[in-house]
């Protein structure tokens, strides 16, 4: 899924700023999940907005909505008469959800309430962890099913770096907890799995024009496109 | 010229090829553009050690860069080995910059992953990471041997490279770390350098395994020796530099004498022991010093561990 974290309250606040009505739009996919954007967040949000405006003593109108998912068309049009009310929207969806409200409403100004962060999965409640990079060319048949494009510090393609310890990759830090070593990971994983030879193997350099580096990609499916 | 015939012909392949044992040191670039500092370094070191490494943004630090550090050392009678790391440069610059360092000269080249940009005075930047160090090797190679770009285009004039790696016996895990190593040496590595050694008999133990593989015949091995100034050096060494192992005995020692010429006069002793138990380590072509801020020190210990005079290569 992808995940996203909130952005600081004054920083969200400060976008408010200038204008008489706000929505605070939510969607109950992803950003829900992680319990960032959806409609229960986006009605806090929209609360907190309110008070801090009331303290300041700005007349200001926020009010909140969430559609069922930010990044497709259809879900939108639930809700584009109230989003048509105001002329500032807050989205606390991921990137895409805040881009395609941006281009379905545009010109309107839609703001982003939250940092999309990674395609991650949770760990155990309330903690998500990074699991892949999109980077267009999957590699972890050989790895295990470990990725070492986002899960290795330096998307290193040929084995653990120098500085991997106890299982540790050198990144771990007190402020940023022990990160496990995707290395340590992958070899420990194809050992049970009786396929260490793999780790043998040089692996050529990565084809990262599959992607983002290869600019901005797209998918067409001629085969699922409607007659 | 004789029958060998060199990949590079630096200094250092032909002391490693010849079978003498070699002694590299290292010399950090500075912090700004200060063009004295590498000078005075390689003043220090010439004749004393068969070439210099010249760290690149060494712990993720900008100083000068390897190439012009690298040059300059040369300008001043002492051969390099440039460093280049992963983590600032994709795979048009790094042969970008091979092709500038070696018309300037420069036939040494050691291929790093690189420490991360977390560690360094930098950390909001972007991690390049394009290739990883194997990778690095594997295109150096085929630029000198056959004459080709990483993406297959031929040039005219190849490079002429001794192609360096270096390795972490102590990094785990602990059973991959030789195979590692023979990973570098099938890319094309000729010579590799190894992390700080402060445990020698863990260092002893990858040997073996090194030897069972029979990589020890494969590729010039110079050990990595790092001469301690003080107990805090050897604490910030166990503490804080990544896959570094110092053991407890080291510490102790170090703080056993006092601080100061005492300490130092304790920390060359200790290299010089040091030196001569590794010299003796079957598959052990050399060792590498590093007096990271310490060159100074770096002579007199080369002198008590009886290295002295280096051997002159035609
Ligand atoms: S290898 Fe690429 S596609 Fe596969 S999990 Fe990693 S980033 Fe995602
Ligand atoms: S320690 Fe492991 S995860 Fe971290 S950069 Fe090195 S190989 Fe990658």
């Amino acid at each position: 899924m992808i995940t996203a974290e909130r952005k600081p309250f004054d920083e969200i606040y400060a976008m408010t700023e200038g204008h008489d009505k706000v929505l605070v739009a939510g969607c109950d996919t992803c950003v829900a999940v992680c319990l960032t954007g959806g409609e229960k967040e986006a009605e806090i949000l929209a609360a907190e907005l309110r008070i801090k405006a009331k303290e300041d003593g700005r007349d200001v109108q926020i009010e909140h909505t969430a559609a069922i998912r930010q990044c497709e068309w259809e879900y939108l049009d639930a809700i584009a008469a109230k989003v048509e009310e105001y002329p500032a929207v807050l989205s606390m969806a991921c990137g895409i959800g805040i881009q395609s409200m941006a281009e379905k409403f545009a010109p309107k100004l839609v703001l982003p309430a939250v940092n999309t962060n990674m395609l991650g999965m949770p760990q155990e409640h309330a903690v998500w962890l990074e699991r892949c990079g999109a980077c267009g060319e999957c590699v972890i048949g050989d790895t295990a099913g470990i990725c070492p494009v986002v899960r290795c510090s330096k998307s290193l393609m040929n084995g653990p770096c120098g500085g991997s310890h106890d299982g540790k990759c050198e990144v771990t830090t007190p402020e940023k907890g022990d990160i496990d070593c995707a290395w340590a990971l992958i070899w420990d994983r194809l050992k049970a799995q009786g396929r260490e030879e793999l780790m043998l193997v040089n692996r050529p350099p990565k084809n990262w024009s599959k992607s983002s580096s290869g600019g901005p990609r797209k998918m067409v499916r001629e085969e699922a496109k409607p007659v | 010229m004789s029958a060998t015939q060199y990949k590079a012909g630096s200094n250092l392949e032909k002391i490693l090829s010849e079978g003498k044992f070699a002694v590299t040191g290292e010399c950090g670039p500075p912090k700004s553009a200060d063009g004295t500092v590498i000078e005075e370094k390689a003043k220090i070191l010439k004749g004393f050690v068969d070439a210099v490494n010249i760290t690149d943004n060494q712990t993720a630090v900008v100083r000068v860069c390897s190439m012009a550090s690298g040059l300059q050392a040369q300008q001043n009678g002492l051969e390099a080995i440039m460093q280049m790391t992963c983590r600032d440069r994709n795979r048009l610059a790094m042969q970008a910059d091979i092709l500038g360092a070696s018309i300037l000269g420069i036939k040494n080249i050691l291929c790093l992953t690189g420490d991360h940009m977390s560690f360094g005075n930098h950390p909001e930047a972007k991690g390049v990471h394009d290739l990883d160090a194997i990778n690095l090797i594997k295109m150096y190679k085929d630029m000198r041997d056959e004459k080709k770009f990483q993406c297959g285009d031929d040039m005219d004039v190849a490079p002429a490279l001794y192609i360096g790696c270096a390795e972490n016996p102590f990094g785990d895990p602990f059973e991959f770390r030789a195979l590692r190593l023979k990973k570098k040496v099938e890319a094309g590595a000729d010579f590799m350098q190894t992390q700080c050694i402060f445990n020698i008999p863990k260092f002893k133990k990858w040997m073996e395994e090194v030897r069972a593989i029979g990589l020890h015949k494969e590729i010039k091995i110079l050990a990595g020796l790092t001469p301690l100034k003080g107990v805090g050096a050897a604490k910030y060494m166990k503490n804080f530099v990544p896959g570094m192992d110092v053991p407890q005995e080291i510490v102790d020692r170090m703080a056993s004498v006092e601080k100061g010429p005492p300490a130092q006069a304790e920390g060359k002793k200790l290299a010089v022991e040091m030196i001569k138990e590794i010299a003796e380590i079957e598959g052990v072509a050399g060792v590498h010093l590093m007096a990271v801020e310490w060159e100074v020190a770096v002579p007199e210990i080369v002198e008590m561990a009886g290295l002295l005079p280096r051997p002159a290569v035609a």
